[in-house]
């Protein structure tokens, strides 16, 4: 077993615990920790994948900015102690979300464990990520969905503040 | 080196543990949380297809690029939304707002 199989058994052994902790914990906040380490663990698999730059920018905008302001929100709402949550964060429908979350799990390990990749050109080694290349790539051919992305950020920072702030008389 | 079915099952693992947390869970903010991790898994999918089979091209990691900026405009609108609704209903489990429901 070789140093890399070895670092990527351990992230994705934290990727799942993670992931467990964030649908299981039966706490709000604990979750939300879980999903920072999920998170973290996720940006370990990008830079095996060898694309350190999503893995940098993973870090900074999930483990940074959507965790905070999850924690933010789930100060706001009380999600721990509305009276009718009161410690039972899961629904009557968990044993059908465990059937449906196993199904699509079984089809999906299946699918990837019985397609033949090496027919399809998958090569064997990771190819390391050229940035040079992947930025001129971003703002040559992908410059016009790139310009649509940052006006969706910006309606949506627009859309955000409007809905969320308090009005006169409220 | 590691096969790219490994990162395959990685992600297939983490989409269904997101599948389960949006269906099991009531509060908006737990099921918007598991939607990240959907999320997640579908980022490493991404990546993974971009190394192992189009190495000359970037199409999976740009598309990760744009997953990235689309969560986090998501995630932004959403929990204005659940503040919103919160404020309005004094509850921010999805079962008891049902306002649409007759």
């Amino acid at each position: 077993m070789s140093y890399e199989e070895v670092i990527f058994y351990f992230v994705a052994a934290l990727t799942v615990l993670g992931a467990l902790g964030v649908v299981l914990a039966r706490n709000a906040v604990h979750s939300a920790l879980f999903l920072i380490l999920a998170l973290l663990a996720v940006a370990g698999v990008f830079i095996l994948l060898s694309a350190e730059f999503l893995a940098i920018v993973q870090v900074l905008i999930y483990g940074g900015a959507v965790t905070i302001l999850i924690l933010f929100v789930m100060m706001l709402t009380r999600v721990r102690d509305t009276p009718s949550a009161a410690g039972e964060l899961d629904g009557p429908q968990r044993p059908f979300a465990a059937l449906a979350a196993g199904a699509f799990l079984a089809i999906s390990v299946l699918a990837a464990l019985a397609t033949d990749w090496e027919a399809l050109g998958a090569t064997e080694e990771i190819n390391p990520v050229p940035f040079e290349e992947l930025g001129e790539a971003l703002f040559r051919n992908w410059a016009a969905p790139f310009e649509v992305a940052s006006l969706v950020l910006l309606v949506a920072l627009i859309g955000a503040i409007v809905l969320a702030r308090h009005e006169e008389g409220e | 080196m590691i096969p790219i079915q490994h990162f395959l099952v990685l992600s297939s693992i983490l989409f269904s543990l997101g599948i389960y947390g949006v269906l099991a869970r009531r509060s908006a903010v737990l099921i918007l949380m598991s939607v990240e991790l959907m999320l997640q898994a579908v980022s490493v999918n991404f990546i993974a297809f971009a190394v192992y089979l189009s190495p000359e091209q970037f199409t999976g990691l740009i598309f990760a690029i744009f997953v990235i900026t689309i969560a986090a405009a998501e995630v932004g609108l959403a929990l204005a939304i659940i503040l919103r609704i919160y404020r309005n209903k004094a509850t921010a489990n999805v079962d008891e707002v049902d306002m649409l429901k007759w």
